[in-house]
C-alpha cells in the first residue's frame, strides 16, 4: 500500500460554515456502525454464541464453529480495518479534509 | 549426539540477529524528545505496522500461544480472536482521534481532555500494567537460553537487558521501532518456516491454515486414547464454558485496544490517515502468526502423541523427551507405556508444559538443527520487542508525565528532559533486571491480567473521551476507580495472591474475564457521575470537536509555517 497523494487536493479547506462538520461525522459513525456490527456477528456471533450449531458443518475437515472461532474471524478483522481505512478515506476527500502527504 | 549442532546454530541465530539490532540502533540513535518519544512522527506506515506487530507478539504469543491452543482444543481461541479483535476496535474507535491529538503519551491524552488528578492516576496505572508485562518478557527469555544454550536462565534476563538497554537508551522510540521491524522479520520467518514444512511432512500440501483441518478427525480420535477431550469440541477446554469463553475474549480484546505500549504507536506515524493504514498493516502482520498458530498447536499435538503412543518405556520415547525433561518442562511418570498426557503436572503418565511446544515443534516434527536454531532466535526476538516498547511506555510515563507535566510544571529545557528520559529508561531496565532474575510469585498470572486491568482502566475513558463530550473529570476519575478496584478485587478473590486463599469463580466467569464487566461499570459509572456534574469547559469541548476532523491538523500546520 503506498502512501502516495495528489498534490491537487491538498489545498481544499473545509466549507466555511459548520455544517459539513455534522454531515461529515455522520457518515464516519455510520460506516463504524455498520462495521462493528460486523466484528460483532463473525467473532461473538458465528465464533462464540453459535459454534455449536455451526460446528455441524463441516468443510474440508474443518468443523465451520472452529474455523470462525480460530480462522474465520481473524480474515474478517483484516479486512474490516483495510475496508475503514480505504472508505475513510474516500469520506475525506469528499469533504476535502484529506491531508497532503510527508511533513504539513 | 545433536546437541552439537543445534547448540551452533542457536549461537548462530543469536549473535547474527543481536548484531543486526545494535546496528540499526546506533544508525537510528537521537537527539531529541519528539525522536526520543514519537521517534518525530515520520514512521511510515508499513515499517509502524510491522513495529506494532512486533511489539504486539510477545513471548507469549509466540512461544506460548499454539501450546496452550494443543491442550485447550477449540477454546484457544479466546487467544486468537481476542488479541486480534481488539485491533478493530482501535483502528476505528481509538488510533486515528488520538493521533489527531498528537501528543506524546496516552496519561497524556486523559490528562488534557479531563485533569491533572487523571494524569497522575492513569501514568500510573501504565507504569503499573507495563511492569507486570515486562517481567514475563524477561523470563520468556529464559525459556529459550536454558534449553539451546544450556546455560542459566538468568543469562537470558542480563543478555536481553545489555541488548535492549542499548538501543533503548541511545535511540528511544525510533531506535525501538526500526530494531522491531527488523525483529518482527526474524520472529515471522521462524515461526513460519517449521510450520510449512511440517505442514508439508503431515498433511502433504505446504499451507498449514488449511493442512490442519484434515488432521483434526485424526487428532480427535488420538486425543481421546490419550483421555484429553476432543480438538474440535467448543466449551470442553475451559470450565467456565460458554459465558467464560465470551467474557474472556471480549476482556481481551477491550484490553487490547486499551493498553498503553500498544496505543502509544499510533503516535508515530505522519499522518491521520498514517495511523488508520498502520493499524490494518498492523493487524496483517498479527495475523500472520496467529493464523498459523492453531495449525502449529494441532500438529504438534498430533506428532507428540504419534511419537509416544505404543511406547513401552522410557528407553522407547522418542529424542526429543530426555533434554527437555532435563529442564523440566517435560515429565514422565510411568515405567512403562504412556497411556495419557496432560499440561498438569503429575495428572498423567506424562506431562509437557505448554510453554515448550513451539520451541520443541521442529524438534518434535524431527526437523534439521539450523531451523531449531532460527526458532530460539525468534522466541528472543519476540521477547527483546516487546520489553522494548514496555520499557518505553514506563519511561515515559515516568519522565514525560509526572517529571515534566506534574514536577518541573513545564519548565524543564529540551536537554533536561532528555537526560530524565534516558535516566528513567535506565532505571526502567535496572528494575526490570531485578524483577526477571527474582520473579515475584505472583507474575506469571498476573501478567494475563494486565488485559483485565487495561479493560476496565483505559478503554471507556478513552472512548467516551472521544465519542462523549459531555464525559468530564470527575466522571473518569470515578469510572477508572470503580474499574480498577472491581476487577482488581475478584482477580484477588479468585487467585492466590499476596498469600491469600483463591475462592471459586462465581458464576464460572474466571478471573482473565472479569475486565468486560469491570468496563461496563466504569462505563456506566463515568456516565452518570458526568451527568451529574458540571460540564467540561467550552475549550476542553472544542478540542474533542477538533480531533473528529483530519484537515484541521493540515491548517494548523500551515498557520505554524
Amino acid at each position: 500500500m503506498s502512501d502516495v497523494t495528489h498534490e491537487g487536493s491538498s489545498g481544499t479547506a473545509p466549507p466555511a460554515d459548520n455544517s459539513w462538520r455534522q454531515r461529515y461525522w455522520k457518515k464516519n459513525v455510520r460506516l463504524m456502525v455498520v462495521l462493528l456490527a460486523i466484528w460483532f456477528t463473525v467473532s461473538f456471533g458465528f465464533g462464540i454464541i453459535l459454534i455449536e450449531p455451526l460446528n455441524n458443518i463441516e468443510i474440508l475437515g474443518f468443523p465451520l464453529g472452529l474455523w470462525f472461532a480460530q480462522q474465520g474471524s481473524i480474515y474478517t478483522f483484516v479486512v474490516l480495518i483495510l475496508v475503514y481505512a480505504l472508505w475513510m478515506d474516500r469520506i475525506d476527500k469528499e469533504f476535502g479534509v484529506d491531508e497532503p502527504k510527508g511533513k504539513g | 549426539m545433536n546437541l552439537e549442532p543445534m547448540q551452533f546454530w542457536t549461537f548462530f541465530f543469536l549473535l547474527l540477529t543481536f548484531g543486526i539490532y545494535i546496528y540499526i540502533a546506533w544508525r537510528s540513535r537521537v537527539k531529541e524528545t519528539k525522536e526520543f518519544y514519537v521517534a518525530s512522527q515520520g514512521v511510515p506506515t508499513i515499517a509502524n505496522g510491522a513495529a506494532v506487530a512486533a511489539d504486539w507478539m510477545s513471548a507469549a504469543s509466540f512461544i506460548g500461544m499454539a501450546g496452550l491452543i494443543a491442550f485447550l482444543g477449540s477454546d484457544g481461541s479466546v487467544y486468537l480472536m481476542g488479541w486480534t479483535g481488539g485491533y478493530v476496535l482501535l483502528a476505528l474507535l481509538l488510533a486515528p482521534y488520538l493521533r489527531k491529538w498528537g501528543k506524546f503519551t496516552v496519561p497524556e491524552f486523559v490528562g488534557d481532555r479531563y485533569s491533572d488528578t487523571v494524569r497522575v492516576v492513569a501514568a500510573i496505572c501504565a507504569i503499573v500494567i507495563s511492569f507486570t508485562y515486562v517481567v514475563g518478557q524477561m523470563t520468556g527469555g529464559g525459556v529459550v537460553f536454558a534449553r539451546f544454550l544450556g546455560l542459566e536462565s538468568h543469562w537470558a534476563v542480563v543478555v536481553a537487558a545489555v541488548v535492549i538497554f542499548f538501543y533503548a537508551v541511545l535511540g528511544g522510540m525510533k531506535g525501538i521501532t526500526y530494531t522491531q521491524v527488523a525483529q518482527y522479520t526474524v520472529l515471522i520467518i521462524a515461526y513460519l518456516i517449521p510450520a510449512v514444512a511440517v505442514s508439508q511432512q503431515i498433511g502433504g500440501f505446504p499451507v498449514p491454515q488449511v493442512t490442519y483441518g484434515t488432521i483434526l478427525a485424526e487428532l480427535d480420535a488420538l486425543r481421546e486414547e490419550f483421555g484429553l477431550h476432543h480438538f474440535t469440541e467448543a466449551f470442553a477446554g475451559r470450565a467456565g464454558g460458554q459465558l467464560d469463553v465470551f467474557l474472556v475474549t471480549m476482556s481481551l480484546m477491550i484490553g487490547t485496544a486499551g493498553l498503553p505500549h500498544v496505543i502509544i504507536r499510533f503516535y508515530t506515524t505522519k499522518t491521520v490517515r498514517g495511523a488508520r493504514f498502520s493499524a490494518f498493516w498492523a493487524l496483517f502482520f498479527i495475523s500472520l502468526l496467529y493464523l498459523t498458530a492453531p495449525a502449529v498447536g494441532a500438529f504438534t499435538k498430533l506428532n507428540l502423541l504419534q511419537g509416544v503412543q505404543g511406547a513401552t518405556g522410557e528407553g522407547d520415547l522418542p529424542a526429543w523427551v530426555e533434554p527437555w525433561a532435563e529442564t523440566g518442562h517435560v515429565q514422565v511418570n510411568s515405567d512403562g507405556a504412556i497411556d495419557s498426557v496432560s499440561n498438569v503436572q503429575g495428572a498423567a503418565d506424562m506431562y509437557v508444559s505448554p510453554d515448550i511446544l513451539v520451541l520443541a515443534s521442529p524438534e518434535i516434527g524431527g526437523l534439521p538443527a539450523p531451523i531449531i536454531g532460527l526458532m530460539a532466535a525468534g522466541g528472543m526476538a519476540a521477547a527483546l520487542s516487546t520489553a522494548a516498547g514496555l520499557l518505553l511506555v514506563i519511561s515515559s510515563s515516568a519522565s514525560h508525565d509526572i517529571y515534566y507535566r506534574m514536577i518541573s510544571k513545564e519548565k524543564a529545557s529540551e536537554k533536561t528532559q532528555m537526560l530524565v528520559g534516558r535516566l528513567a529508561m535506565v532505571g526502567a531496565v535496572l528494575v526490570a533486571i531485578i524483577a526477571g532474575l527474582n520473579p515475584p510469585a505472583f507474575v506469571a498470572q498476573v501478567v494475563a491480567f494486565a488485559f483485565g486491568l487495561a479493560a476496565s482502566t483505559f478503554f471507556p475513558i478513552l472512548i467516551l473521551g472521544i465519542f462523549w463530550k459531555r464525559a468530564n473529570a470527575k466522571g473518569a476519575a470515578a469510572g477508572m476507580l470503580t474499574g480498577l478496584i472491581f476487577s482488581a478485587s475478584y482477580m484477588i478473590y479468585t487467585l492466590p495472591l499476596f498469600g491469600l486463599e483463591a475462592n471459586d469463580h462465581i458464576w464460572g466467569i474466571s478471573p482473565e474475564g472479569i475486565g468486560t464487566i469491570g468496563a461496563a461499570l466504569n462505563f456506566l459509572v463515568t456516565i452518570v457521575v458526568s451527568n451529574l456534574t458540571r460540564p467540561p469547559s467550552e475549550e476542553v469541548q472544542e478540542m474533542v470537536e477538533s480531533i473528529r476532523y483530519p484537515a484541521k491538523q493540515q491548517l494548523e500546520a500551515a498557520g505554524k509555517l
